[in-house]
């Protein structure tokens, strides 16, 4: 019972409205996001940024592991590639070129975000559907757990988990930035379970003699796919955010031949008063794509609220 | 009622008794740990070797665990290895609690004073320019990263500027007088007003980059809340009686929307620990936050096991406070039972 | 016959401690004409950590040492700016023939900073106090720095170097060794074996160290009543500002200190520290960064280059991988690595290049060492020659630390990386942090490659030789090869060697040896650590060994 359990809490009654009131619902939350600038705006961005991951490799002209520029670095000397013809922006610490590997970052980063929500997900899902759809002493043991994970921080959480592995890979950063959101999901998905399980529909099915499997799958779980999409787009944000942090704390992926904007922006502390922009640029990336994910996620959930008026 | 609190504070001890058999197990099985950190690369297999079996490291992990917990009981939670080394691990966090509470308050304040008025405006325009900037600009606060702001600020503002100092609660050359361990109150108890402006100074920074968490929190709670206050039938009543805007903003609107804001902030402590975290380490802030941020680098288990157990505890512990007096006011969940 | 360096230094007398300082104040330069400098005034210095205690005999941290510094004094300190032994509380010291019965005159009309008197009998004291040490305190945890150097305690488990102190007047004193070595009497210059009150060791229970769970606590003497002879005097540790303040000794037997009060301040980030001194927060701080050096120039602070006195190293492990015990790769590998590159792009201004395993400064260095200057091909044609042309081994480097010898691991390792991946050796990259599992895992022997090195503590070759190979169950895991052996009794008898010149030939054999036949590691660089102090402070007078004393420094205001 925190104020994130509340907004899970209330995030999951959605899917009992909605249900409810059956396809308006969703139709007139399209019509309100339409006209909503706030989401327009987080959209845009978040359609810009995927489309950047996406065509990166074409648009990147270095290899962004090559050290092209190496003989133009010492770090005794405080010297990285300046701007140059052929790299806008130079090149960072070891001399790769920053330009491509902040384009070619957009990729890892956004596979950073897909697969920590994918796999918060997952877990939630099993967790939460084993939970909701059993019930009995399942849910409460599970649910236990749930809320000791929930009353640990989040950015907490991930920095106790990923300093808890002996060496850190790009994976167990993803796995420890993952772990935070698999309470979440579950008690989101547990709780729009609960939520439908008297509703008319799942008591017909039931009558029908629809197992209870395909209840579960058919039945509950799609039902409970906008709140899953409106946590989704937040989880991605944070994320993204809590990838940096654990690098800038010195729990990332040390390898660093593969770029990541949280990697990136981390590792640029050591040169910030000198080499400012190491950190400016992938810290501006991060903002704004954090802030688009954010944008949309909020407005998606005011949409989806049948309590917000206008 | 009294078995309902009975029962949560029965499951609160095992909550915390299992979490810390669980990470005292994990920290146990990483490499590493009191012999690295007390040989360093004088190390020799033989002196790694020796020490190891000193220290009762070649014990079962049970045995290990309940000679811990003999111990922790008597309060000896083991000694810092990186944090402070040398200190115990309970003294460690003990003077470092009251600099991340004079922070973390500072910081709510900040977050209330602006969060609070400008959730209010912005409801009251709510779709207007304002509104949405406002919005986007609350957003923007979840969106950066905080050490990356926490950066920034002391780039410019004392580094560039020279307006607040870069580092640390106090200047060294201060003679202040500790008592309490807040060193704002203590230089106000012991009438040393140099030393409470110093390290008020010096708390400015970091609770200003720290205030962003809770702001954001305290102006979309606010805002929401105002919202829903506005279309109550009262408020309805009080304007068509003709009452004028500023009358119904303070006697109802206000004063109604402030219970879900008051209980949110109670709830923001988790949130704040962990930003501090960040902030502290910019900052250089020799607050629990820091010592996490050391701990986790420095690997100093001793100091990482007592500091997430208690952060749990005490999380653990408000949300505890929290159901009750939520129980307190609402007979439902009394009787509703502990499953939720 | 046997012609023993230290006589020459007994020669020196008083008079030396006075040029010695005088050289100091010259070596400091810029400042010209404002001999001595103001007095009065305190000065703020950020250190990367707190001291863990303050007694030196237990320490092993370098905050402790820099603050023991200022407090306390050994029998021998180093002349400052170097790593040469020179008379600290005593005037002058000879030793007997065979090199086992060293007599010390000590200084006159010392006091302790408790009012008690330093004589023969309170040097003695201090000896039999680290020879006595028993129970937790025996723990190589706490005495790492005893057992390293003399070896075992009054219990006779194992050997000591130490036998006896005697006081032979008031003021002259007897230290029996069971053995000649090389390191003595330099080895009394390190902070640990520095003289401390007996009246407070005994008030304050020095030696009652006690085993607590998995650490150790230290009784009051060493968390609160450090006392010498020193300059310094210690006022208080204010731990939860992480300060330590130490005052003037207004009863210094030699040039008191000219500042009032001397604060550390740890500040464990090192950007952080950066900024304080940036906003002037602080005076000047230990070890910046050396990507910072050329900034902090700009910005008109005193950046003060110590001389290099430590050497980093590509380890290669003779354990696990058979190829490895084959000179010719380990020879492909001294040879593919770019050292002239690595030192030009990742290392401060006054790096070198590393021939040897130790700098020139050290006794015994030579440059008639084979050399393998940078060689792609020639590294290709050896593994050929040797069939190992699929060699694949393990390249262990660490994360969360920087040394003064490895200021950017990370950068290190990629570089060398780079290197070896060129001539057709296939890598499987190990990264993990130093205190978790780093250090360990080399330790166990489970790295085949790996970077790593080591900070001089005293002018001997043994202090680096010895601490890397005497023991055949090494790091390096030279005892599986059939030359660890034979290397490790080499160094033994060169340490043992009463002659100088013989021994001086012996450690140039074993230099050209490592280089030649050996090859256990490959020697990439001295690297030198800086300190960075602001503009107004002046007199500090940067020290190979990083034990720099603070009583002639000055802050204009």
């Amino acid at each position: 019972m925190s104020t994130r359990t509340d907004k899970i809490d209330a995030l999951a009654e959605q899917t009992a409205r909605s249900d409810s009131a059956g396809v308006s619902v969703a139709a007139a939350a399209w019509r309100r996001l339409r006209r909503n600038p706030v989401f327009l705006f987080g959209a845009a961005i978040v359609v810009a940024f995927v489309v950047l991951a996406l065509l990166s490799p074409w648009l990147a002209q270095h290899d962004p592991t090559e050290r092209m520029l190496g003989d133009q670095v010492s770090r005794a000397r405080d010297q990285i590639p300046p701007p140059q013809e052929g790299h806008p922006l130079g090149g960072d610490q070891v001399g790769r070129d920053l330009l491509s590997r902040l384009l070619i970052g957009s990729q890892q980063t956004l596979m950073v975000g897909v697969l920590a929500t994918l796999i918060g997900f997952t877990c939630g899902l099993v967790l939460g559907t084993l939970a909701g759809a059993i019930g009995g002493w399942v849910d409460t043991v599970v649910m236990r757990a749930v809320d000791v994970m929930l009353s640990i921080p989040g950015l907490l959480l991930a920095v106790s988990i990923g300093a808890l592995f002996a060496s850190p890979t790009q994976f167990t950063v993803i796995l420890a930035v993952a772990m935070v959101q698999v309470p979440i999901f579950a008690r989101l998905l547990r709780g729009s379970m609960l939520a439908q399980r008297h509703s008319d529909h799942v008591l017909a099915a039931r009558a029908l003699g629809v197992k209870q499997r395909a209840i579960v799958f058919r039945h509950m779980l799609p039902n409970s796919l906008g709140p899953v999409i409106v946590q989704s787009t937040l989880v991605l944000a944070i994320s993204i955010i809590d990838a940096a942090a654990l690098s800038f704390l010195g729990l990332g992926n040390p390898d660093d031949r593969i770029p990541e904007w949280g990697a990136m922006l981390g590792q640029a502390q050591s040169d910030i008063d000198s080499h400012p922009h190491l950190a400016y640029w992938p810290a501006a990336c991060i903002i704004v794509v954090a802030l688009g994910f954010t944008l949309m996620g909020e407005s998606l959930r005011e949409a989806l609220d049948p309590k917000s008026r206008r | 009622m009294l078995r309902y609190t009975i029962r949560r504070l029965l499951q609160l001890l095992i909550v915390v008794g299992v979490l810390s058999l669980l990470l005292f197990a994990w920290l146990r099985s990483l490499p590493g740990g009191p012999v690295s950190a007390l040989l360093g690369e004088r190390a020799t297999p033989e002196t790694r070797a020796q020490l190891t079996e000193e220290l009762g490291l070649n014990d079962p992990i049970f045995v290990q665990y309940l000679k811990f917990v003999g111990r922790a009981l008597s309060g000896d939670f083991g000694v810092s290895t990186g944090v402070q080394p040398g200190d115990p691990a309970i003294e460690v966090f003990l003077q470092r609690l009251p600099a991340t509470l004079e922070l973390s308050i500072l910081a709510i304040i900040i977050a209330i004073a602006i969060g609070i008025p400008l959730g209010y405006v912005a409801a009251r325009r709510r779709g207007g320019v304002l509104d949405n900037m406002s919005v986007i600009s609350s957003l923007i606060g979840v969106a950066v990263p905080i050490f990356f702001l926490a950066f920034l600020l002391k780039q410019v503002l004392a580094v560039d500027l020279g307006w607040f100092p870069t580092a640390g609660r106090q200047e060294g050359g201060i003679d202040a007088t500790r008592v309490t361990g807040f060193f704002v109150l203590d230089g106000i108890l012991t009438q040393e007003w140099d030393a409470a402006w110093d390290a008020f100074v010096h708390l400015i920074l970091p609770a200003i980059a720290l205030a962003t968490i809770p702001f954001s929190v305290v102006f979309r709670i606010t805002r929401a809340s105002v919202l829903d206050v506005v279309d109550e039938d009262y408020v309805r009543t009080a304007e068509s009686k003709g009452l004028t805007t500023p009358v119904i903003r303070r006697r109802h609107v206000l004063r109604n929307a402030m219970l879900p804001v008051v209980t949110t902030i109670g709830l923001q402590t988790g949130a704040l620990l962990a930003g501090a975290v960040l902030t502290e380490t910019v900052f250089a802030f020799p607050g629990i936050g820091q010592a996490l941020a050391i701990g986790f680098t420095r690997r100093d288990y001793p100091v990482l096991l007592l500091l997430i157990l208690c952060s749990a505890g005490v999380f653990v512990l408000i949300n505890l406070l929290v159901d009750l007096s939520y129980a307190l006011i609402d007979p439902r969940i009394r009787t509703r039972g502990g499953g939720h | 016959m046997v012609h023993i360096r230290p006589v020459r230094m007994a020669a020196l007398g008083i008079s030396a401690a006075l040029v010695l300082t005088a050289c100091a104040e010259s070596e400091r330069g810029d400042d010209g004409g404002d001999s001595g400098g103001q007095t009065g005034g305190t000065m703020t210095f950020g250190t990367e950590g707190a001291p863990k205690l303050f007694d030196p005999f237990y320490a092993t941290d370098g905050p402790t040492f820099r603050t023991s510094q200022q407090i306390f004094e050994g029998l021998i300190e180093f002349k400052p700016g170097t790593a040469e032994a020179a008379p600290g509380l005593a005037e002058s010291w000879e030793a007997s023939e065979d090199g086992l019965t060293w007599t010390f005159k000590l200084r006159e009309g010392v006091k302790f900073h408790d009012g008690t008197e330093f004589n023969a009998e309170a040097a003695c004291f201090n000896f039999e106090r680290w020879y006595n040490t028993s129970g937790a305190a025996q723990s190589p945890a706490v005495t790492g720095y005893w057992q390293d150097n003399f070896g075992g305690f009054s219990d006779g488990k194992t050997p000591s170097l130490y036998e006896s102190c005697t006081a032979t007047d008031a003021n002259t004193i007897d230290v029996k060794l069971t053995r000649y070595t090389s390191k003595f009497p330099d080895i009394l210059g390190l902070p640990s074996w520095s003289m401390q009150s007996p009246t407070a060791l005994e008030k304050y229970n020095a030696n009652d160290v006690k085993q607590q769970g998995d650490s150790f606590v230290f009784p009051e003497y060493a968390t609160a009543h450090p006392t010498g002879t020193g300059p310094f005097k210690f006022e208080r540790y204010d731990k939860a500002n992480g300060s330590v303040e130490l005052v003037r000794n207004e009863d210094y037997w030699g040039e008191k200190a000219k500042l009032d009060k001397l604060i550390f301040r740890a500040i464990p980030d090192e950007t952080a520290r950066k900024q304080a001194l940036e906003a002037g927060d602080i005076d000047g701080y230990d070890l910046p960064g050396p990507a910072d050096w050329q900034s902090l120039k700009d910005q008109g602070f005193q950046l003060l280059i110590r001389p290099a006195f430590n050497v980093f190293y590509v380890g290669i492990g003779q354990k696990n991988v058979p190829q490895l015990r084959d000179l010719k790769v380990r020879q492909a590998i001294a040879y593919a690595i770019d050292r002239e590159g690595l030192v030009q792009q990742m290392l401060p201004e006054g790096a070198k290049v590393a021939e040897n395993f130790y700098p020139d400064t050290v006794f015994g260095w030579t440059d008639e060492v084979q050399q393998y200057d940078y060689d792609p091909e020639k590294a290709k044609q050896l593994l050929a020659d040797a069939g190992a042309q699929n060699l694949t081994v393990n390249f262990y480097w660490p994360t969360e630390v920087t040394r003064p010898y490895m200021p950017d691991p990370r950068a290190m390792f990629g570089f060398i990386q780079g290197n070896l991946e060129e001539v057709g050796i296939t890598l499987k990259p190990v990264s993990k942090p130093w205190n978790g599992g780093y250090l360990e895992d080399v330790d166990l022997g489970k790295a085949d490659l790996f970077l790593l090195g080591w900070n001089g503590d005293y002018n001997t070759p043994d202090n680096f030789l010895g601490n890397f190979f005497s023991d055949p169950q090494n790091r390096f895991g030279t005892g599986n090869s059939p030359w660890g052996q034979t290397l490790a009794n080499e160094l033994r008898a060169a340490d043992s060697e009463v002659d100088d010149d013989k021994r001086r030939q012996m450690y140039e054999d074993i230099n050209k040896k490592l280089k030649a036949e050996y090859l256990p590691a490959v020697p990439i660089s001295h690297s030198p650590p800086a300190l960075v102090v602001a503009e107004n402070v002046s007199g500090l007078v940067a020290s190979p060994l990083t034990d720099e004393k603070f009583n002639t420094v000055s802050i204009s205001s």
